[in-house]
């Protein structure tokens, strides 16, 4: 596994460093993802907070993003969908992040690909993504790590990645790997609608969705375009500007649902700026089929004193969100 | 060839209707923005979209061949679409062209001279007494001090046309930053300029002056704390502020329409040097160099003469410690084609795709990017592009200064010592044309450091 391979090359640390910086943590506290196993810690923190229920898990590689959609409206709930940086504070904890956030009942999980000129990134997410590309992440090191873990999850997974990185793998290429790692969804936030068609192509032919950005700045014309393009859902970003928790959600979004849904079927997602459960509620009471949490739950996962803190906290804070959706 | 009139034209395009008003949101109307279509390149008089080997430059939808584009957060877009109307709007206003004029020459200090470089033509005289002519367009004695006024004036009236109150900037060296200060002074627009943390030590005097003029200076720390981590600040900012906030994007990259705003707004430089050139030896320019960080300079000095195919264009960038040593801001020669700031153009990054820390000692070309144009007028082999290392531009200070008695910015430097290079294999007589964009006072602690003198 690519993972294993890197993790030899620090000898010392036990897990890819670029630099000579200190690890934040002790590393014999982070579990090693060469063992199959759970590291006794993780493990035991894992089955008490989420008496597992095998019966009942499906595989996250199996259902689509909008089949998941799909499902949930049929049940009358609304979806949580937590966003977290691959390899903040490391991929090992990324790891447990990922099963965590599916245990407390994560619908769709959003995973960011770090990158170093994030344009639509508040300092939260800045800075998460500063660290995970200090620590050495590599996309590689993210494919290999989903390969080893999607088929534990039981909700699919989207991610999240600038264009360049893209560009640079080849589109093509990119596509066939996100897709056989077990990825469902892919989010571009700089690419504009007019130029989606060739990354859409590419998508379709690896069961990948490709979900499209509608904004408040949006008009009306161009947001209709997007939503007949967009799969998976729509992602309706909240407010005018980078992400980042706000005190309050946007006024703006009853109208703006609204005028989505009078042009579309398809579910709506609300992101950016939600940070309390209160939120996620309101965005439900006004008719969203999904909320996003991000730099919310990104402060409380990388900017914990330890990774197997940021776990207990995580897992915490999560089902809080989930609560607020029941 | 007739000269073009005195007076530096703006751009033109099909006439909409105006005055501009800063949009309420959401907007309820379709807004398909009326431009030269991507098929054919109608050239009105002084077309803004010309065209190369075929190919707009840019299409309606911003590119360059393959280069260019809007690759920016949706939340922008709608902004650059009404940047776009507006821009092309005010090509039919004679009252704009006519203030945008008046500034230039009252204000900014244009027509600048087209100077002939008597002894630095004569130190490149060979033994048998050929050699080329050596002109320079004293793009340095503009007001500030550099070509960057030239766009910042015209975007700032841009923006007030828009109903913008606040004009945010990034900078790299200070000079785009202190032309944007000045020029918000003149026109009581409130200033925020980005600048890398890094770049504001090195370039301490220029920090001052935008504080001086009025202007917030706001450093920038994350990523390398330079040029391309000032500039994705700004967008960020553009992308929480854009209804009530103007970006004035200091050169020919970024989203479209930048690339091609930024060039119209430059493009005086060529027009002028073409008049001037034809008063003076009754001909054309045969070489132009200039130097290359984002492209700024270059494509003002090029533009005019793209279509010229009898002319080079050879632009310079930054070979930092050398090509060879991973501390470079070599863009177009070492660099591969990706997505920065919003348009896809050649790049520095690693095998992720992620943007690599450039190196130059000359804050303005210490960019990993380039504008969108050059990429593909590189691809097309219409210009050529080269660089040279931190210390031949330091040589290169040192002799213009004491050949000349001008002392010329560290990024114009790395033009003046391509000379080294391109005069011994020029015919005798041939003319060269160099932009000195900017003069050097800026610079002066940087080249103590490390000049002997």
């Amino acid at each position: 596994m690519a993972i294993l391979s890197s993790l030899k090359l620090t000898t010392t640390s036990g897990f890819l460093q670029l630099n000579t910086k200190k690890p934040r943590y002790p590393v014999h506290h982070l579990p090693s993802p060469s063992q199959t196993a759970l590291n006794f810690p993780i493990k035991k923190l894992l089955d008490e907070l989420n008496p597992r229920d095998t019966l009942t898990l499906t595989r996250a590689s199996n259902i689509s993003i909008s089949q998941t959609f799909t499902k949930l409206k049929s049940q009358g709930k609304v979806a949580f969908i937590p966003y977290i940086t691959a390899g903040d504070p490391d991929l090992s904890t990324t790891i447990q992040a990922l099963k965590v956030l599916d245990s407390c009942g994560s619908d769709v999980i959003e995973l960011g690909i770090p990158y170093s000129d994030p344009s639509l990134d508040g300092p939260v997410i800045r800075a998460s993504a500063s660290r995970s590309l200090a620590g050495g992440t590599k996309f590689n090191n993210i494919i290999s790590m989903l390969e080893d873990v999607v088929s534990q999850l039981s909700c699919p997974i989207t991610l999240f990645s600038y264009y360049n990185p893209i560009i640079k793998h080849g589109i093509e290429n990119f596509m066939s790997t996100i897709s056989q790692a077990g990825v469902r969804g892919l989010v571009v936030p700089d690419v504009p609608f007019e130029n989606t068609q060739r990354l859409r192509n590419e998508a379709t032919k690896n069961n990948v969705e490709l979900v499209l950005l509608t904004t408040p700045t949006t008009t009306t014309c161009r947001m209709k375009d997007i939503v007949r393009a967009s799969e998976g859902f729509v992602y309706l970003v909240s407010a005018v500007g980078v992400t980042g928790a706000r005190p309050r959600v946007n006024e703006q979004v009853p109208s703006l649902l609204r005028e989505i849904k009078e042009a579309t079927n398809k579910a709506v997602a609300v992101g950016f700026g939600l940070s309390k459960p209160e939120h996620v509620k309101q965005v439900a009471e006004w008719g969203a089929d999904g909320a996003i949490v991000g730099s919310a739950i990104v402060k409380v996962l990388g900017e914990a004193r330890s990774p197997l803190q940021g776990l207990r906290d995580l897992d915490t804070f999560a089902k809080s969100f989930k609560a607020a959706l029941l | 060839m007739t000269s073009s009139t005195t007076t530096p034209k703006t751009i033109i395009t099909p006439p909409l209707p105006k005055p501009y008003s800063s949009f309420q949101l959401p907007s309820k109307f379709c807004n398909r923005v009326t431009t030269p279509s991507s098929t054919s390149c109608t050239l009105i008089r002084d077309s803004t979209s010309v065209c190369m080997a075929g190919l707009p430059r840019p299409d309606s939808f911003g590119r360059f061949g393959k280069y260019g584009g809007k690759y920016v957060p949706e939340t922008l877009m709608h902004a650059l679409t009404e940047l776009e109307t507006a821009f092309y709007a005010l090509a039919h206003d004679g009252e704009f062209e006519k203030e945008l004029n008046g500034i230039l020459r009252d204000y900014v200090g244009r027509e600048t001279p087209l100077y002939f470089a008597e002894r630095l033509t004569e130190h490149y005289r060979r033994p048998n007494g050929e050699g080329p002519h050596i002109y320079l367009k004293r793009e340095d004695l503009n007001h500030t001090g550099a070509h960057k006024i030239n766009n910042a004036v015209g975007q700032a009236l841009l923006a007030k046309r828009l109903g913008k109150k606040r004009i945010i900037a990034e900078t790299g060296a200070g000079q785009h930053g202190v032309a944007t200060a000045t020029i918000c002074a003149r026109f009581g627009l409130q200033c925020i300029i980005y600048m890398g943390a890094q770049d504001m030590e090195r370039q301490a005097p220029n920090v001052f002056r935008m504080r001086l003029l009025g202007a917030k200076v706001k450093a920038v720390h994350s990523g390398t704390a330079t040029l391309k981590d000032a500039t994705s600040e700004a967008i960020r900012d553009w992308v929480t502020n854009v209804e009530t906030t103007h970006y004035i994007l200091g050169s020919v990259a970024g989203p479209h329409p930048y690339p091609m705003m930024v060039r119209d707004f430059h493009k005086v430089i060529g027009k002028e040097t073409r008049k001037q050139a034809l008063e003076k030896w009754g001909g054309k320019p045969d070489v132009l160099v200039a130097c290359v960080g984002g492209g700024s300079n270059a494509m003002g000095l090029f533009h005019e003469f793209v279509e010229d195919k009898d002319i080079r264009l050879i632009g310079v960038e930054a070979a930092g410690f050398g090509l060879d040593s991973g501390k470079h801001a070599a863009t177009l020669t070492k660099g591969d084609v990706g997505v920065l700031h919003g348009a896809m153009s050649y790049l520095l990054q690693d095998e992720d795709g992620q943007i690599i820390e450039p190196h130059s000692i000359s804050a303005g070309l210490d960019y990993p990017g380039v504008g969108p144009e050059h990429s593909f007028l590189k691809d097309l082999g219409r210009a050529e592009y080269y660089s040279v290392t931190d210390d031949e531009a330091l040589e290169a200070i040192k002799k213009l200064s004491q050949l000349e008695g001008i002392i010329p910015a560290l990024e114009t430097s790395h033009a003046l010592a391509y000379l080294e290079k391109l005069c011994p294999t020029l015919p005798n007589g041939a003319k060269v044309v160099l932009n000195c964009s900017g003069r050097g006072d800026k610079d002066v602690h940087t080249a103590i450091k490390h000049l002997q003198v």
